[in-house]
């Protein structure tokens, strides 16, 4: 009989069983808002790949944890050459792919041969281009040649984009996903669920949960009523609005948490007239930043005045640099030749988030003579006229990279701001390792366009999940995108 | 040669028209998912990829070549039963619309029987109490259940047998071949759902139909003869009334396998009508084209069976040959 096949059966007999038997304190339902298109965390940029996948099924060389700090994953060490170009990484021996394939360096050069190659549609593949070789050296050794020092390699290793594949199963990891990890791929019911089992031969310590089920409930009042009748445990993401039913219920656990994604409104900087330094510092002043989080966000947002996360040890509390003032924003614009302020246009991704601040932002903006149009857009539409051609005046989005400052050293990014210092400053930031030295570099960046109110600084995104009262070891902040199982278990 | 009869001629006729519907559909379909902004190589691989990484995306996905190209080749292939991979997923379209229908056929059949086992006894009812205090109250539910959005109902209906009582599941699917029961039970909710617009319609529709067809003469007739008011109504009526349900019924069905798309989501079913949804908002033209087209074909066949179906009903239809 073919392995996949007496597993489902196995895993349909288990089902029949605990459906009689109640709350199995091994199994987990987990809902969240959004299908994956595809689980191959390695060939699109859905964060809803890496909530069902990452560490769960697939595992990288290193891995992030909850702090956003990098630790031993399929590699148990490595050593980093004097002049940061060289990263030696020991393997760990005995592991396997839930296909039963051995794992060796082998499939570590695989994995960033097919990262790299020529028809690779890796989405962060920019990220990884530091990478001029990998050697292997031995089957547990494995070495990376950079060509040029890059201090975030490490934690671009850990990342979802990262993960190790092997050469049997890589075409196939869109449908059905091989990896590492402690959880195995059992089945993918398409617009209903998928089902990940607790991987036997893992070579890691065993999680506490034996089952994990991911079900899709795009309806923010459907998940409520699923979360009240008991159908999900949980959900890492759930609609701010809606988290007042379930806070001070002690069947629930809230938990309010940081993301990476800094919330923006984005400038057109190369298009008149948001090319004048006077206008956009006039519309920092007209931004009321907390009524905004009060209204998009319900008050979870944290507030931002630069283009940093605001737990990270490198953030710099910019906010108070263009504080509300309507006045001073229309004598800016005056003095830029808008007396009567100028009218441009927002365009609107579909996100609550953006819609709701793009409306309140657009009344606030008016206080000052500028009047706002607003355009909703579906998502692709917004990659393919923002983004790809930068057709827009302003827009509002949330950049969930990690540690992305670098983009405000990219001229051709889609804001399209030409520094030539912050760019100098972002160079010597990848090429330096020492920590002190990295932390006045990134804080040097963050003032410059802070004050050169290159965007709107909005608010740093919340992670809100809500969770039944009895599981524990859930993430509660976001350092990467992802619903990590490791260390979710039931108590009592 | 003999003249073809007037049946094989209305048939002739129905098929034609049936693949001239087809074609039309199919060149609207693919030329308006053409003019679709958005690129869906840059929607799979977001805001962080390089244009090199996206080149190679389109290039896989065979969106380079020249549009009659594309739209000539996507006729060949469906006519031939190759519905193509879906962008998205890399499966063939043909799979995973049939994946859905295992969801939706038997909701709406379901939904269907409910809303005829409801609607039709209904509507009799009233027509036969016409202007009595019965025919009122029905016609004032009759009314709320039009007015009532199905989701809202879909909600109510959750709230009550699933969070406060228990009963059912509030949502979700489990596949037939794993557990029919729970199958099952996880399509009644949506169904009854779906069910109570749709039955209040048949029974409006019933009782002005019985309503009309009992003023006719030959109701008169049959009374004349001896049968009570119900046996000439049973007998005589309902056959003759079975003209507009049926012309609902086809119209019902059709929507009902298409237009499910919000009960879907409220229950977190994995059906065709949240696939279509899914599949527009992430670009995923092949796959949306290849549903469209699934469902226009369902739609035009229901319509040909309904047409059928009046010539059974009513015999003058037959000899007509129109």
């Amino acid at each position: 009989m073919h392995p996949r096949k007496s597993l489902t059966l196995a895993l349909a007999g288990l089902m029949l069983a605990t459906a009689s038997a109640l709350a199995q304190p091994t199994e987990i339902r987990i809902g969240v808002a959004l299908e994956p298109p595809a689980l191959d965390p390695t060939a699109g940029a859905a964060e809803a790949i890496d909530v069902v996948v990452y560490q769960n099924i697939f595992e990288g060389l290193v891995r992030i944890d909850q702090t956003g700090a990098v630790q031993p994953g399929l590699a148990e060490s490595w050593t980093i050459s004097q002049d940061g170009l060289t990263y030696t990484f020991t393997l760990h021996e005995g592991v396997t792919f839930h296909d039963g394939t051995s794992f060796d360096a082998e499939d570590v050069k695989f994995t960033f041969d097919r990262l790299l190659a020529e028809g690779s549609v890796n989405a962060q593949k920019a990220l990884y281009e530091p990478i001029s070789d990998v050697t292997v050296v031995d089957p547990t050794t494995v070495e990376f040649t950079l060509s040029r020092p890059d201090g975030l390699f490490l934690f671009n290793l850990g990342r979802g984009d990262a993960v190790i594949v092997a050469p049997e199963s890589a075409d196939n990891n869109g449908a059905e996903p091989i990896g590492t990890g402690p959880f195995a791929f059992v089945q993918w019911d398409r617009g209903s669920r998928v089902v990940l089992e607790q991987f036997g031969p893992y070579w890691g310590d065993k999680p506490a949960l034996t089952k994990a089920t991911y079900l899709f409930i795009g309806d923010t009042a459907t998940m409520t009523n699923a979360l009240l009748a008991g159908d999900v445990d949980g959900t890492n993401n759930f609609a701010p609005e809606a988290l007042a039913v379930f806070e001070g219920n002690p069947q629930f656990k809230v938990l309010v948490g940081s993301t990476e994604g800094e919330t923006i409104l984005s400038t057109n900087n190369a298009k008149a007239p948001f090319d004048n330094l006077l206008v956009r510092q006039a519309m920092a002043h007209a931004l009321d930043r907390q009524e905004v989080i009060d209204g998009a966000t319900y008050g979870y947002g944290v507030p931002i005045g630069t283009h940093f996360a605001p737990h990270h040890p490198y953030y710099l509390d910019l906010t108070s640099t263009y504080p509300h003032d309507v006045e001073k924003a229309k004598a800016l614009l005056a003095e830029a030749g808008y007396p009567d302020g100028f009218s441009a246009t927002l365009k609107l991704p579909p996100v609550a988030y953006a819609r709701l601040s793009g409306q309140i932002i657009a009344s606030q903006f008016a206080e000052a003579g500028i009047e706002l149009e607003l355009i909703n857009m579906e998502w692709a539409q917004w990659l393919e006229d923002v983004f790809a051609n930068k057709d827009f005046d302003l827009t509002i989005i949330s950049h969930v990279e990690p540690f992305d400052i670098g983009i405000y050293a990219n001229p051709d990014y889609y804001f399209g701001y030409d520094n030539a210092e912050v760019q100098s400053l972002n160079d010597q930031l990848n090429a330096t390792t020492d920590e002190a030295e990295r932390l006045a570099l990134a804080q040097q960046i963050q003032t410059i366009i802070t004050q050169d109110a290159v965007n709107g600084y909005l608010f740093e995104l919340a992670q809100t999940g809500v969770w039944n009262g009895k599981l524990d070891g859930m993430w509660q902040n976001a350092p990467v995108e992802g619903v990590v199982l490791r260390d979710i278990h039931w108590v009592e | 040669m003999g003249v073809p009869c007037p049946m094989t001629l209305y048939l002739l006729r129905r098929f034609a028209g049936f693949v001239v519907t087809m074609f039309v559909a199919a060149l609207v379909i693919f030329f308006l998912l053409d003019l679709l902004p958005g690129d869906p190589a840059r929607f799979i691989l977001g805001i962080n990829a390089t244009p090199e990484a996206v080149a190679a995306l389109r290039a896989q996905m065979g969106l380079d070549a020249p549009v009659h190209q594309r739209f000539i080749q996507w006729v060949l292939d469906m006519v031939r039963g190759d519905f193509g991979l879906s962008h998205t997923q890399g499966l063939p379209v043909a799979q995973l619309i049939a994946e859905r229908m295992a969801v939706t056929l038997p909701l709406s059949i379901f939904a269907m029987i409910v809303s005829v086992a409801v609607g039709l006894p209904v509507g009799i009812l009233a027509a036969m109490r016409r202007g009595k205090a019965t025919d009122t109250a029905l016609m004032i539910l009759v009314q709320i259940g039009v007015a009532i959005p199905n989701f809202w109902f879909g909600m109510l209906l959750t709230l009550l047998f699933s969070v406060t009582l228990h009963w059912l599941p509030t949502g979700g699917f489990v596949p037939w071949h794993e557990d029919p029961v729970a199958a099952l039970r996880s399509l009644i909710l949506p169904g009854l759902a779906l069910a109570l617009p749709q039955a209040s319609i048949l029974a409006r529709v019933m009782r002005t139909a019985l309503v009309d067809v009992t003023e006719q003469d030959f109701i008169r007739t049959a009374r004349a003869k001896g049968l009570t008011k119900a046996e000439a109504v049973w007998r005589h009526g309902v056959r003759n009334a079975m003209l507009p349900i049926l012309t609902i019924l086809g119209l019902q069905f059709a929507y009902l396998i298409a237009g499910t798309i919000i009960v879907e989501n409220v229950f977190y079913l994995p059906g065709l009508g949240r696939l279509i949804f899914t599949a527009i908002s992430e670009r995923d033209l092949v796959l949306v084209g290849g549903a469209t087209i699934v469902l226009v074909l369902a739609t035009t066949v229901t319509m040909l069976i309904v047409d059928l179906c009046y010539a059974l009903v009513d015999p003058r239809l037959r000899g007509r040959g129109a």
